[in-house]
Protein backbone atom coordinates (compact mmCIF):
# COMPACT_ATOMS: atom_id res chain seq x y z
CA UNK A 1 0.00 0.00 0.00
CA UNK A 2 1.33 3.64 -0.77
CA UNK A 3 1.20 6.45 1.56
CA UNK A 4 -1.23 7.78 -0.97
CA UNK A 5 -3.68 5.14 -0.07
CA UNK A 6 -2.77 4.81 3.10
CA UNK A 7 -3.96 8.22 4.01
CA UNK A 8 -7.31 8.20 2.10
CA UNK A 9 -8.01 4.83 3.97
CA UNK A 10 -7.20 6.69 7.13
CA UNK A 11 -9.17 9.74 5.65
CA UNK A 12 -12.56 7.73 5.13
CA UNK A 13 -11.97 5.67 8.39
CA UNK A 14 -11.69 9.80 10.30
CA UNK A 15 -14.95 10.85 8.34
CA UNK A 16 -17.23 7.47 9.23
CA UNK A 17 -16.17 7.64 12.76
CA UNK A 18 -15.56 11.56 13.49
CA UNK A 19 -18.81 12.39 14.06
CA UNK A 20 -20.06 9.43 16.22
CA UNK A 21 -17.19 9.60 18.38
CA UNK A 22 -17.96 13.21 19.03
CA UNK A 23 -21.18 12.41 19.97
CA UNK A 24 -20.81 9.64 22.09
CA UNK A 25 -17.96 11.67 23.86
CA UNK A 26 -20.30 14.62 24.35
CA UNK A 27 -22.89 12.61 25.77
CA UNK A 28 -20.25 10.75 28.00
CA UNK A 29 -19.08 14.52 29.37
CA UNK A 30 -22.72 16.03 29.43
CA UNK A 31 -23.70 13.30 31.87
CA UNK A 32 -20.90 12.43 33.46
CA UNK A 33 -21.99 13.62 36.89
CA UNK A 34 -26.11 13.54 35.73
CA UNK A 35 -27.78 13.63 39.14
CA UNK A 36 -31.18 13.68 36.50
CA UNK A 37 -33.10 10.41 37.21
CA UNK A 38 -33.57 10.05 33.88
CA UNK A 39 -30.53 11.04 32.32
CA UNK A 40 -28.43 8.54 34.00
CA UNK A 41 -24.35 9.23 33.51
CA UNK A 42 -23.34 7.33 30.36
CA UNK A 43 -20.72 5.84 32.48
CA UNK A 44 -23.49 4.27 34.53
CA UNK A 45 -25.56 2.79 31.76
CA UNK A 46 -21.94 1.45 29.86
CA UNK A 47 -21.62 -0.69 32.83
CA UNK A 48 -25.02 -1.66 33.75
CA UNK A 49 -25.00 -2.92 29.98
CA UNK A 50 -22.56 -5.70 30.40
CA UNK A 51 -23.95 -6.63 33.69
CA UNK A 52 -27.82 -6.79 32.12
CA UNK A 53 -26.82 -8.14 28.90
CA UNK A 54 -23.63 -10.37 29.38
CA UNK A 55 -25.72 -12.45 31.18
CA UNK A 56 -28.49 -15.52 31.17
CA UNK A 57 -30.48 -12.51 29.57
CA UNK A 58 -29.42 -13.20 26.03
CA UNK A 59 -30.81 -16.62 25.85
CA UNK A 60 -33.86 -15.79 28.20
CA UNK A 61 -34.26 -12.22 26.03
CA UNK A 62 -32.88 -11.67 23.37
CA UNK A 63 -32.90 -15.35 21.65
CA UNK A 64 -36.85 -15.88 22.32
CA UNK A 65 -37.75 -12.46 20.45
CA UNK A 66 -35.18 -12.86 17.29
CA UNK A 67 -36.75 -16.36 17.56
CA UNK A 68 -40.65 -14.94 16.80
CA UNK A 69 -39.29 -12.21 14.55
CA UNK A 70 -37.69 -14.80 12.54
CA UNK A 71 -40.36 -17.28 12.58
CA UNK A 72 -43.01 -13.81 11.67
CA UNK A 73 -40.44 -12.45 9.04
CA UNK A 74 -40.26 -15.33 6.94
CA UNK A 75 -43.33 -16.65 7.55
CA UNK A 76 -44.64 -12.73 5.89
CA UNK A 77 -41.95 -13.04 2.95
CA UNK A 78 -43.41 -16.52 1.92
CA UNK A 79 -47.09 -15.66 2.11
CA UNK A 80 -46.40 -12.43 0.84
CA UNK A 81 -44.29 -14.36 -2.30
CA UNK A 82 -46.88 -17.13 -2.71
CA UNK A 83 -50.08 -14.54 -2.94
CA UNK A 84 -48.33 -11.68 -4.69
CA UNK A 85 -46.91 -13.45 -7.53
CA UNK A 86 -50.44 -14.55 -8.98
CA UNK A 87 -51.64 -11.75 -8.14
CA UNK A 88 -48.95 -9.93 -10.24
CA UNK A 89 -49.93 -12.04 -12.88
CA UNK A 90 -53.28 -11.56 -13.40
CA UNK A 91 -55.15 -8.39 -14.24
CA UNK A 92 -58.30 -9.07 -13.15
CA UNK A 93 -57.13 -10.51 -10.02
CA UNK A 94 -55.41 -7.47 -9.14
CA UNK A 95 -58.13 -5.39 -10.36
CA UNK A 96 -60.81 -7.04 -8.04
CA UNK A 97 -58.50 -7.48 -5.02
CA UNK A 98 -56.81 -3.56 -4.89
CA UNK A 99 -59.27 -2.14 -3.00
CA UNK A 100 -59.30 -4.66 -0.36
CA UNK A 101 -55.77 -5.40 -0.17
CA UNK A 102 -55.01 -1.11 -0.07
CA UNK A 103 -57.73 -1.28 2.70
CA UNK A 104 -55.64 -4.23 4.73
CA UNK A 105 -52.47 -2.05 3.95
CA UNK A 106 -53.83 1.12 5.44
CA UNK A 107 -54.69 -0.51 8.80
CA UNK A 108 -51.99 -0.15 11.39
CA UNK A 109 -50.04 -3.31 12.30
CA UNK A 110 -49.61 -2.24 15.87
CA UNK A 111 -53.50 -1.62 16.40
CA UNK A 112 -54.19 -5.67 15.17
CA UNK A 113 -52.09 -6.50 18.53
CA UNK A 114 -55.61 -6.43 20.85
CA UNK A 115 -57.60 -8.31 18.02
CA UNK A 116 -54.93 -11.14 17.95
CA UNK A 117 -54.72 -11.43 21.76
CA UNK A 118 -58.28 -11.97 21.27
CA UNK A 119 -57.83 -14.72 18.39
CA UNK A 120 -54.54 -16.97 19.42
CA UNK A 121 -53.98 -15.71 23.48
CA UNK A 122 -51.18 -14.06 24.49
CA UNK A 123 -48.43 -16.59 23.71
CA UNK A 124 -45.92 -17.12 20.78
CA UNK A 125 -48.47 -17.59 18.15
CA UNK A 126 -49.89 -14.46 18.78
CA UNK A 127 -46.94 -12.58 18.56
CA UNK A 128 -45.69 -14.63 15.51
CA UNK A 129 -49.13 -13.83 13.82
CA UNK A 130 -48.66 -10.01 14.55
CA UNK A 131 -45.59 -9.86 13.09
CA UNK A 132 -46.94 -11.77 9.74
CA UNK A 133 -49.67 -9.34 9.93
CA UNK A 134 -47.93 -6.46 9.95
CA UNK A 135 -44.91 -7.84 7.51
CA UNK A 136 -46.99 -9.40 4.60
CA UNK A 137 -48.22 -6.25 2.88
CA UNK A 138 -45.10 -4.06 1.88
CA UNK A 139 -43.52 -7.93 0.69
CA UNK A 140 -47.21 -8.61 -1.33
CA UNK A 141 -47.58 -5.18 -2.81
CA UNK A 142 -43.74 -4.53 -3.97
CA UNK A 143 -44.15 -8.55 -5.19
CA UNK A 144 -47.06 -7.46 -7.04
CA UNK A 145 -45.79 -4.26 -8.47
CA UNK A 146 -42.19 -6.11 -9.61
CA UNK A 147 -44.43 -8.33 -11.30
CA UNK A 148 -46.34 -6.86 -12.88
CA UNK A 149 -43.97 -4.30 -14.12
CA UNK A 150 -41.83 -7.23 -16.62
CA UNK A 151 -40.33 -6.16 -19.17
CA UNK A 152 -42.72 -6.77 -22.10
CA UNK A 153 -39.89 -7.42 -24.85
CA UNK A 154 -38.82 -10.14 -22.39
CA UNK A 155 -42.01 -11.04 -22.09
CA UNK A 156 -42.49 -11.88 -25.87
CA UNK A 157 -39.27 -13.23 -26.00
CA UNK A 158 -40.24 -16.09 -23.28
CA UNK A 159 -43.02 -16.70 -25.50
CA UNK A 160 -41.56 -17.03 -28.32
CA UNK A 161 -39.19 -19.82 -27.00
CA UNK A 162 -42.19 -21.52 -25.58
CA UNK A 163 -40.56 -21.23 -21.89
CA UNK A 164 -43.43 -21.63 -19.54
CA UNK A 165 -44.99 -23.00 -16.13
CA UNK A 166 -42.00 -23.24 -13.14
CA UNK A 167 -39.33 -22.44 -15.82
CA UNK A 168 -40.63 -19.27 -16.77
CA UNK A 169 -41.48 -18.40 -13.27
CA UNK A 170 -37.95 -19.50 -12.24
CA UNK A 171 -36.01 -17.97 -14.87
CA UNK A 172 -38.38 -14.48 -15.99
CA UNK A 173 -40.46 -14.14 -13.29
CA UNK A 174 -38.97 -14.41 -10.29
CA UNK A 175 -35.51 -12.42 -11.10
CA UNK A 176 -37.55 -9.73 -12.61
CA UNK A 177 -39.09 -8.91 -10.11
CA UNK A 178 -36.88 -9.54 -7.25
CA UNK A 179 -35.52 -6.02 -6.70
CA UNK A 180 -38.91 -4.71 -6.44
CA UNK A 181 -39.94 -7.51 -3.75
CA UNK A 182 -36.25 -6.79 -1.89
CA UNK A 183 -37.49 -3.31 -1.61
CA UNK A 184 -40.82 -4.83 0.08
CA UNK A 185 -39.05 -7.34 2.25
CA UNK A 186 -36.53 -4.53 3.55
CA UNK A 187 -39.33 -2.53 4.48
CA UNK A 188 -41.04 -5.36 6.21
CA UNK A 189 -37.82 -6.09 8.40
CA UNK A 190 -38.37 -2.46 9.58
CA UNK A 191 -42.00 -3.38 10.53
CA UNK A 192 -41.11 -6.71 12.00
CA UNK A 193 -38.85 -5.28 14.54
CA UNK A 194 -41.51 -2.55 15.98
CA UNK A 195 -44.01 -5.66 16.31
CA UNK A 196 -41.90 -8.07 17.48
CA UNK A 197 -41.09 -5.30 20.74
CA UNK A 198 -44.58 -3.98 20.51
CA UNK A 199 -46.24 -7.40 21.21
CA UNK A 200 -44.03 -8.36 23.87
CA UNK A 201 -44.57 -4.85 25.80
CA UNK A 202 -48.46 -6.23 24.93
CA UNK A 203 -48.39 -9.14 26.73
CA UNK A 204 -45.52 -11.40 27.55
CA UNK A 205 -43.40 -12.95 30.17
CA UNK A 206 -39.85 -12.53 27.79
CA UNK A 207 -38.41 -10.72 25.52
CA UNK A 208 -37.03 -7.30 24.57
CA UNK A 209 -39.89 -5.18 24.71
CA UNK A 210 -41.13 -6.96 27.64
CA UNK A 211 -37.58 -6.57 29.50
CA UNK A 212 -37.37 -2.81 28.72
CA UNK A 213 -40.99 -2.18 29.80
CA UNK A 214 -40.27 -4.04 33.13
CA UNK A 215 -37.16 -2.02 33.75
CA UNK A 216 -39.28 1.02 33.06
CA UNK A 217 -42.33 -0.05 35.20
CA UNK A 218 -39.87 -0.11 38.11
CA UNK A 219 -38.00 2.95 37.47
CA UNK A 220 -34.48 1.15 36.94
CA UNK A 221 -33.70 3.60 34.19
CA UNK A 222 -30.12 2.65 34.01
CA UNK A 223 -31.00 -0.52 33.04
CA UNK A 224 -33.63 0.66 30.69
CA UNK A 225 -31.15 2.80 28.59
CA UNK A 226 -29.30 -0.42 28.10
CA UNK A 227 -31.90 -2.02 27.14
CA UNK A 228 -32.86 0.60 24.50
CA UNK A 229 -29.22 0.44 23.64
CA UNK A 230 -29.44 -2.86 22.85
CA UNK A 231 -32.55 -2.72 20.31
CA UNK A 232 -31.13 -0.47 18.66
CA UNK A 233 -27.54 -2.56 18.04
CA UNK A 234 -30.12 -5.62 16.71
CA UNK A 235 -32.03 -3.12 14.34
CA UNK A 236 -28.33 -1.73 12.87
CA UNK A 237 -27.37 -5.57 12.89
CA UNK A 238 -30.47 -6.94 10.95
CA UNK A 239 -30.10 -3.88 8.41
CA UNK A 240 -26.52 -4.52 7.59
CA UNK A 241 -27.11 -8.34 7.64
CA UNK A 242 -29.79 -7.61 5.33
CA UNK A 243 -27.84 -5.13 2.98
CA UNK A 244 -25.24 -8.00 2.58
CA UNK A 245 -27.59 -10.58 1.24
CA UNK A 246 -29.21 -7.72 -1.01
CA UNK A 247 -26.22 -6.91 -2.22
CA UNK A 248 -25.09 -10.51 -2.84
CA UNK A 249 -28.42 -11.66 -4.52
CA UNK A 250 -29.36 -8.77 -6.55
CA UNK A 251 -25.57 -7.84 -7.79
CA UNK A 252 -26.68 -8.66 -11.31
CA UNK A 253 -29.28 -5.69 -10.77
CA UNK A 254 -26.91 -2.51 -9.50
CA UNK A 255 -24.49 -3.80 -11.77
CA UNK A 256 -27.08 -3.20 -14.58
CA UNK A 257 -27.68 -0.03 -12.97
CA UNK A 258 -24.48 1.40 -12.54
CA UNK A 259 -23.78 0.10 -16.23
CA UNK A 260 -27.00 2.20 -17.02
CA UNK A 261 -26.40 5.54 -15.26
CA UNK A 262 -26.56 8.09 -17.71
CA UNK A 263 -23.58 9.97 -18.22
CA UNK A 264 -21.69 7.25 -15.30
CA UNK B 1 -54.07 1.97 -14.38
CA UNK B 2 -51.28 2.30 -16.60
CA UNK B 3 -51.84 -1.33 -17.02
CA UNK B 4 -55.06 -0.98 -18.51
CA UNK B 5 -54.25 2.03 -20.83
CA UNK B 6 -51.56 -0.57 -22.31
CA UNK B 7 -53.89 -3.58 -22.78
CA UNK B 8 -57.51 -1.95 -23.47
CA UNK B 9 -55.94 1.29 -25.18
CA UNK B 10 -57.18 3.08 -22.09
CA UNK B 11 -61.11 3.26 -23.26
CA UNK B 12 -63.90 3.92 -21.40
CA UNK B 13 -65.12 0.38 -21.05
CA UNK B 14 -61.42 -0.84 -19.71
CA UNK B 15 -62.19 1.64 -16.79
CA UNK B 16 -65.56 0.67 -16.36
CA UNK B 17 -64.72 -2.59 -16.12
CA UNK B 18 -62.08 -2.27 -13.63
CA UNK B 19 -64.55 -0.44 -11.66
CA UNK B 20 -66.96 -3.31 -11.43
CA UNK B 21 -63.80 -5.67 -10.70
CA UNK B 22 -63.04 -3.31 -7.55
CA UNK B 23 -66.92 -3.26 -6.53
CA UNK B 24 -66.65 -7.29 -7.15
CA UNK B 25 -63.72 -7.45 -4.73
CA UNK B 26 -65.34 -5.06 -2.08
CA UNK B 27 -68.75 -6.63 -2.14
CA UNK B 28 -66.99 -10.11 -1.77
CA UNK B 29 -64.73 -9.27 0.64
CA UNK B 30 -67.62 -7.96 3.11
CA UNK B 31 -69.31 -11.04 2.01
CA UNK B 32 -66.09 -13.45 3.54
CA UNK B 33 -66.25 -11.06 7.12
CA UNK B 34 -70.55 -11.33 7.41
CA UNK B 35 -70.39 -15.25 6.68
CA UNK B 36 -67.43 -16.75 8.14
CA UNK B 37 -68.44 -16.19 11.83
CA UNK B 38 -72.48 -16.81 10.57
CA UNK B 39 -71.00 -19.88 9.36
CA UNK B 40 -69.27 -20.86 12.21
CA UNK B 41 -65.95 -20.97 10.79
CA UNK B 42 -65.16 -18.91 13.26
CA UNK B 43 -66.91 -17.93 16.60
CA UNK B 44 -68.80 -14.83 16.82
CA UNK B 45 -67.12 -14.06 20.03
CA UNK B 46 -63.83 -13.26 18.32
CA UNK B 47 -65.24 -11.99 15.05
CA UNK B 48 -68.57 -10.64 14.82
CA UNK B 49 -70.00 -10.79 11.36
CA UNK B 50 -69.84 -7.41 9.77
CA UNK B 51 -73.39 -6.13 10.06
CA UNK B 52 -72.47 -6.49 13.73
CA UNK B 53 -69.50 -4.30 13.58
CA UNK B 54 -70.89 -1.95 11.64
CA UNK B 55 -74.29 -1.27 13.92
CA UNK B 56 -70.94 -0.96 16.90
CA UNK B 57 -69.52 1.50 14.42
CA UNK B 58 -72.88 3.72 13.98
CA UNK B 59 -73.19 3.87 17.54
CA UNK B 60 -69.53 5.03 18.35
CA UNK B 61 -70.06 7.53 16.03
CA UNK B 62 -72.63 9.13 17.95
CA UNK B 63 -70.36 9.62 20.65
CA UNK B 64 -68.26 12.49 21.57
CA UNK B 65 -65.36 10.66 22.81
CA UNK B 66 -65.04 9.13 18.96
CA UNK B 67 -64.32 12.16 17.80
CA UNK B 68 -62.23 13.59 20.59
CA UNK B 69 -60.29 10.74 20.12
CA UNK B 70 -60.16 10.63 16.18
CA UNK B 71 -59.00 14.23 16.46
CA UNK B 72 -56.31 13.94 18.94
CA UNK B 73 -54.69 11.48 16.75
CA UNK B 74 -55.60 13.27 13.72
CA UNK B 75 -53.53 16.44 15.27
CA UNK B 76 -50.24 14.54 16.55
CA UNK B 77 -50.24 12.64 13.26
CA UNK B 78 -50.18 16.47 11.30
CA UNK B 79 -47.46 18.03 13.98
CA UNK B 80 -45.26 15.19 13.80
CA UNK B 81 -45.60 14.76 10.29
CA UNK B 82 -44.84 18.68 9.58
CA UNK B 83 -42.19 18.76 12.12
CA UNK B 84 -40.16 15.49 10.17
CA UNK B 85 -41.01 17.26 6.75
CA UNK B 86 -39.29 20.34 7.91
CA UNK B 87 -36.33 19.40 9.21
CA UNK B 88 -36.12 16.53 7.15
CA UNK B 89 -36.12 18.44 3.94
CA UNK B 90 -34.24 21.44 5.75
CA UNK B 91 -31.35 18.92 6.96
CA UNK B 92 -31.54 17.24 3.84
CA UNK B 93 -31.06 20.08 1.49
CA UNK B 94 -28.34 21.53 3.87
CA UNK B 95 -26.15 18.19 4.07
CA UNK B 96 -26.84 17.10 0.54
CA UNK B 97 -25.41 20.17 -0.75
CA UNK B 98 -22.00 19.74 0.79
CA UNK B 99 -19.84 17.01 0.28
CA UNK B 100 -18.00 17.24 3.53
CA UNK B 101 -20.81 17.39 5.41
CA UNK B 102 -22.44 14.33 3.77
CA UNK B 103 -19.34 12.36 4.08
CA UNK B 104 -19.16 13.16 8.20
CA UNK B 105 -22.80 12.54 8.67
CA UNK B 106 -22.84 9.30 6.53
CA UNK B 107 -22.09 6.96 8.93
CA UNK B 108 -24.31 8.64 12.03
CA UNK B 109 -27.02 8.39 9.73
CA UNK B 110 -27.07 4.81 9.01
CA UNK B 111 -26.22 3.92 12.25
CA UNK B 112 -29.12 5.72 13.94
CA UNK B 113 -32.29 5.16 11.25
CA UNK B 114 -32.83 1.53 11.77
CA UNK B 115 -33.02 2.12 15.51
CA UNK B 116 -36.83 1.36 15.71
CA UNK B 117 -38.75 4.06 17.38
CA UNK B 118 -40.35 1.93 19.92
CA UNK B 119 -37.67 1.84 20.99
CA UNK B 120 -38.11 5.30 22.09
CA UNK B 121 -41.29 4.38 24.29
CA UNK B 122 -39.98 4.29 27.73
CA UNK B 123 -38.33 7.34 27.49
CA UNK B 124 -41.41 8.97 26.53
CA UNK B 125 -43.47 7.47 29.19
CA UNK B 126 -41.15 8.83 31.78
CA UNK B 127 -40.37 12.16 30.05
CA UNK B 128 -44.28 13.43 29.24
CA UNK B 129 -46.84 10.45 30.25
CA UNK B 130 -49.56 10.51 28.70
CA UNK B 131 -49.61 13.81 26.51
CA UNK B 132 -49.14 14.65 22.97
CA UNK B 133 -45.54 15.25 23.72
CA UNK B 134 -45.05 11.36 23.37
CA UNK B 135 -47.01 11.24 20.51
CA UNK B 136 -44.73 13.51 18.76
CA UNK B 137 -41.89 11.53 20.21
CA UNK B 138 -42.26 8.48 18.42
CA UNK B 139 -44.08 10.18 15.41
CA UNK B 140 -41.07 12.47 14.68
CA UNK B 141 -38.45 9.60 15.18
CA UNK B 142 -40.11 7.59 12.84
CA UNK B 143 -40.69 9.52 9.68
CA UNK B 144 -38.06 12.10 9.79
CA UNK B 145 -35.99 9.22 8.58
CA UNK B 146 -37.64 8.63 5.78
CA UNK B 147 -38.20 12.54 4.80
CA UNK B 148 -34.13 12.61 5.47
CA UNK B 149 -32.80 10.10 3.40
CA UNK B 150 -35.22 10.86 0.48
CA UNK B 151 -34.28 14.01 0.27
CA UNK B 152 -30.62 13.16 0.36
CA UNK B 153 -30.72 10.90 -2.42
CA UNK B 154 -32.66 13.33 -4.21
CA UNK B 155 -29.82 15.73 -3.94
CA UNK B 156 -27.27 13.23 -4.87
CA UNK B 157 -29.66 12.71 -8.41
CA UNK B 158 -28.95 16.33 -9.73
CA UNK B 159 -27.22 16.33 -12.68
CA UNK B 160 -23.74 16.89 -12.35
CA UNK B 161 -23.43 18.71 -15.88
CA UNK B 162 -26.32 21.06 -14.28
CA UNK B 163 -24.80 21.64 -10.96
CA UNK B 164 -21.43 22.83 -13.67
CA UNK B 165 -23.12 24.96 -15.79
CA UNK B 166 -24.86 26.50 -12.70
CA UNK B 167 -21.52 27.16 -11.74
CA UNK B 168 -20.40 28.84 -14.78
CA UNK B 169 -23.18 31.01 -14.85
CA UNK B 170 -21.99 31.78 -11.46
CA UNK B 171 -25.04 31.12 -9.72
CA UNK B 172 -25.37 31.92 -6.00
CA UNK B 173 -25.65 29.13 -3.54
CA UNK B 174 -29.72 29.99 -2.86
CA UNK B 175 -30.38 30.33 -6.73
CA UNK B 176 -28.43 26.82 -6.81
CA UNK B 177 -30.51 25.19 -4.31
CA UNK B 178 -34.04 27.01 -5.72
CA UNK B 179 -33.14 26.51 -9.53
CA UNK B 180 -31.17 23.39 -9.83
CA UNK B 181 -31.19 21.63 -6.68
CA UNK B 182 -35.08 22.02 -5.39
CA UNK B 183 -36.22 20.74 -8.64
CA UNK B 184 -34.44 17.27 -8.83
CA UNK B 185 -35.13 16.66 -5.01
CA UNK B 186 -38.88 17.56 -5.25
CA UNK B 187 -40.07 14.55 -6.36
CA UNK B 188 -37.98 12.53 -4.16
CA UNK B 189 -39.36 14.86 -1.43
CA UNK B 190 -42.81 14.19 -2.32
CA UNK B 191 -41.94 10.05 -2.34
CA UNK B 192 -40.55 10.91 1.76
CA UNK B 193 -43.83 12.66 2.78
CA UNK B 194 -45.95 9.83 1.22
CA UNK B 195 -43.92 7.31 3.10
CA UNK B 196 -43.55 9.54 6.09
CA UNK B 197 -47.67 10.19 5.93
CA UNK B 198 -48.08 6.61 6.91
CA UNK B 199 -45.43 6.30 9.04
CA UNK B 200 -46.42 8.93 11.39
CA UNK B 201 -50.33 7.18 11.45
CA UNK B 202 -49.06 3.55 12.48
CA UNK B 203 -46.69 5.15 15.09
CA UNK B 204 -49.42 7.70 16.46
CA UNK B 205 -51.80 4.51 17.43
CA UNK B 206 -48.91 2.77 18.56
CA UNK B 207 -48.00 5.18 20.68
CA UNK B 208 -52.28 5.39 22.01
CA UNK B 209 -52.10 1.72 21.92
CA UNK B 210 -48.61 1.38 24.25
CA UNK B 211 -48.50 4.63 26.42
CA UNK B 212 -51.96 5.23 26.57
CA UNK B 213 -52.04 8.56 25.21
CA UNK B 214 -56.08 9.41 24.50
CA UNK B 215 -56.82 8.77 20.81
CA UNK B 216 -58.42 5.85 18.81
CA UNK B 217 -55.37 3.46 19.69
CA UNK B 218 -56.10 4.08 23.54
CA UNK B 219 -59.86 3.60 22.67
CA UNK B 220 -59.00 0.29 20.80
CA UNK B 221 -57.72 -1.36 24.14
CA UNK B 222 -60.21 0.60 26.37
CA UNK B 223 -62.76 -1.43 23.81
CA UNK B 224 -60.61 -4.44 24.57
CA UNK B 225 -60.46 -4.46 28.14
CA UNK B 226 -63.92 -4.06 28.54
CA UNK B 227 -64.62 -7.02 26.24
CA UNK B 228 -65.94 -4.85 23.39
CA UNK B 229 -65.38 -7.19 20.75
CA UNK B 230 -67.39 -5.45 17.84
CA UNK B 231 -66.24 -2.32 18.95
CA UNK B 232 -62.22 -2.85 18.31
CA UNK B 233 -62.94 -4.26 15.35
CA UNK B 234 -65.05 -1.15 14.41
CA UNK B 235 -61.97 1.36 15.28
CA UNK B 236 -59.78 -1.33 13.24
CA UNK B 237 -62.03 -0.75 10.18
CA UNK B 238 -61.91 3.52 11.12
CA UNK B 239 -58.19 3.07 10.88
CA UNK B 240 -58.05 1.30 8.07
CA UNK B 241 -60.32 3.81 6.41
CA UNK B 242 -58.13 7.12 7.88
CA UNK B 243 -54.86 4.88 6.33
CA UNK B 244 -56.76 4.82 3.55
CA UNK B 245 -56.97 8.79 2.98
CA UNK B 246 -53.91 9.31 4.32
CA UNK B 247 -52.51 7.31 1.33
CA UNK B 248 -54.87 8.82 -1.05
CA UNK B 249 -53.85 12.60 -0.19
CA UNK B 250 -50.30 11.99 -0.27
CA UNK B 251 -50.90 10.61 -3.86
CA UNK B 252 -53.07 13.82 -4.82
CA UNK B 253 -50.40 15.77 -3.09
CA UNK B 254 -47.80 14.34 -5.43
CA UNK B 255 -50.15 14.90 -8.97
CA UNK B 256 -50.89 18.34 -7.68
CA UNK B 257 -48.08 19.49 -7.17
CA UNK B 258 -45.27 17.84 -9.51
CA UNK B 259 -47.93 17.27 -12.54
CA UNK B 260 -44.72 18.31 -14.60
CA UNK B 261 -43.12 15.11 -13.92
CA UNK B 262 -43.46 12.11 -16.12
CA UNK B 263 -43.48 9.28 -13.73
CA UNK B 264 -43.93 8.86 -10.06
CA UNK B 265 -40.43 7.68 -8.39
CA UNK B 266 -40.50 4.56 -6.88
CA UNK B 267 -39.19 4.21 -3.44
CA UNK B 268 -36.52 2.33 -4.37
CA UNK B 269 -34.43 4.53 -5.88
CA UNK B 270 -32.56 4.93 -2.08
Amino acid sequence: MSGGKIRAVARNAGLALGLPVALLALWWIASAGSANFYFPPLQTIAQMFVEVWVSPRIFDDVLPSLGRLAAGYFGAVALGLIIGIPIGLSRTLRNVLEPVLEFLRAIPPPALVPILILLAGIGDTMKTLVIISGCIWPVLLNTVEGVRGRDEVLEDVVRSYRIRGLARLWHFIIPSASPQMFTGMRQALAIGIILMVISEMFAASNGLGFAIIQFERSFAVAEMWTGIIMLGLIGILLSQIFRLVERRMLAWYHGLRQSQRPGG
Amino acid sequence: MEDTARTTGGGLRGRYLMRVQALIGLIGFAAVLELTPRLGLVSPRYLPPLSTIVVALANEVQQANFWAALAFTMRSWAIGLTISVLAGASLGILIGSSTVLQAVTRSTIEFLRPIPSVALIPIAILLFGTTLQSNLVLIIYASFWQVLVQVLSGVQDVDPVARETAQSYRLGHWALIRYVIWPTTLPYLMTGIRLAASVALILAITAELTIGTPGLGKELSLAQSGGAVAVMYAYLIVMGLIGVLVNVAARGLEHSIMPWHPSLRSEQSA
